[in-house]
């Protein structure tokens, strides 16, 4: 006989309520697993996303006993508490339906941070020679592998906190666009990251880089985004 | 939202920053106090030394004791901040924020020690 | 927050570290038994470092605690950016005369 779940699952949207399922306990399973579980089993109509499944692609991120993660890389013999799990969608984002958010808000501030690269030369130049070794190319690809998941947004308070800050993700983008050379965008870059709800209103509490399913450190590119709009400031390139 | 708890929320360093942040809130509301505090020198030596023996009570020192000990714990819950921001990214962070909890301690220890 | 908020709030910050240090110092010689307000005004009475040392003190703490509390208001209390600003320059300002007056009165009464 196999063991049982009790697992509570948030339905509706901002408003609802938690509903509890009982879910079989299965060898290596994982919360991806008891969510599809729920979804064909017992209630079609709870709305979920996912895609691929293996922990590359970031659509799975969930709440899981109140921490965001890929619910697809979560073992559930990891992470249940004395048999219960309790599953809602990512905080801080509006939730559309049961487990899906808008994720609008957070692709919205990546823009707002200038995250796009500005380019700085055309087809018909020379290829920009950018040695791996570089300082500024290590800083850039130590925090280049973000997915767009949002867990790390989720996980931040000051995001709960303060509807105007852009949050970890998007200034990580920026920080490691900041650190590229070929990139010309970075007068309105650290323009935009300078102004409120930018870098400066990280407060250090590292939630996100404890959370960060690809072992990223938001808050470390966050500090160097804070000195060099500082620099830039105090050299006048940057007005508030 | 609708999380019924937030994990991240017992983590030390979580704890710290919030540390922070109440100690210097208690110590911006403190602060007005004490300048009147002193200012009552201006009405005479004599109003302000019947204000210090006021302050000889045993609950009075206690509450400055306590106040030593967020003034110090803000004090080196900052360093911990300018050093975040500024030097090399470090591990054993949550090790800095518990020894900088302990010595604002110590240091607020002290100084009941030596006014009891 | 922006980036002159901060550039204010820390610069004020570093500056404050070896002058919070040598107020605990103080603190630890004027809690010393029996030192009456006598005592202690027989010291500052007159002292231009007295008046340099904690006029700076007084400047740059009601900066940083006005920049401080501006930030919480505006995370945690209802007010927005521009009125947690606003509540921010009044505290701050309070801070600075009560701050000065506290200085006049141990080193001029």
């Amino acid at each position: 006989m196999t063991s049982q779940l009790s697992v509570s699952v948030w339905r509706g949207a901002k408003e609802g309520r938690y509903e509890t399922y009982v879910v079989p306990q299965r060898q290596s399973q994982t919360v991806l697993d008891v969510v599809t579980f729920v979804q064909r089993n017992i209630d079609p109509t709870l709305s979920y996303r996912f895609a691929c499944r293996v922990g590359v692609c970031g659509s799975c991120a969930m709440t899981v006993n109140g921490r965001p993660r890929w619910t697809c890389r979560s073992h559930v013999a990891k992470v249940a508490r004395r048999g219960r799990l309790e599953i809602g969608p990512l905080e801080n984002l509006p939730v559309i339906k049961d487990l899906t958010t808008d994720m609008q808000p957070f692709f919205e501030k990546w823009q707002q941070a200038k995250g796009t690269f500005a380019p700085s030369r055309t087809r018909y130049d020379d290829i920009a020679q950018i040695r791996p070794d570089s300082p500024a190319r290590a800083a850039a690809d130590a925090a280049i592998e973000c997915i767009n998941c949002g867990v790390c947004y989720a996980a931040c308070d000051t995001v709960r906190w303060s509807s105007q800050y852009l949050g970890p993700a998007a200034l990580t983008r920026a920080w490691t666009l900041a650190n590229d050379e070929r990139d010309a965008g970075n007068a309105a870059r650290l323009q935009a990251v300078g102004a409120a709800g930018g870098c400066h209103a990280c407060h250090s509490h590292q939630s996100c880089q404890e959370v960060c399913p690809q072992a990223l450190n938001p808050t470390a590119a966050i500090a160097g985004l804070k000195r060099r709009t500082a620099a830039a400031y105090l050299k006048g390139e940057i007005k508030t | 939202m609708t999380a019924r708890r937030l994990d991240h929320r017992g983590s030390t360093l979580w704890i710290a920053a919030m540390v922070h942040r109440i100690s210097g809130l208690a110590l911006a509301i403190f602060l007005p106090l004490h300048f009147l505090a002193l200012g009552l020198a201006i009405d005479g030596e004599a109003r302000l030394d019947s204000f210090l023996r006021w302050s000889d009570q045993p609950l009075v020192k206690l509450a400055e004791g306590v106040l030593v000990f967020l003034l110090a714990v803000h004090l080196f819950g900052g360093l911990r901040v300018l050093v975040i921001e500024n030097l090399g990214w470090r591990d054993r962070q949550k090790a800095l924020a518990t020894i900088a909890a302990a010595l604002s301690a110590v240091i607020a220890f002290v100084f009941l020690a030596r006014v009891f | 927050m922006n980036v002159r908020l901060y550039v204010w709030q820390r610069l004020t910050a570093v500056l404050m570290l070896p002058l919070v240090l040598g107020h605990i110092a103080v603190i630890f010689y004027a809690t010393r038994r029996g030192m009456t307000a006598a005592d202690i005004l027989s010291r500052t009475h007159g002292s231009i470092v007295w008046a340099s040392y904690y006029g700076l003190f007084v400047a740059a703490a009601s900066i940083h605690g006005a920049i401080g509390v501006r930030n919480v208001l505006a995370e945690w209390s209802p007010l927005d950016d521009r009125r947690a600003g606003v509540v921010a320059v009044v505290l701050g300002s309070a801070l600075f005369v009560l701050g000065l007056r506290a200085v006049a009165a141990v080193v001029l009464w």
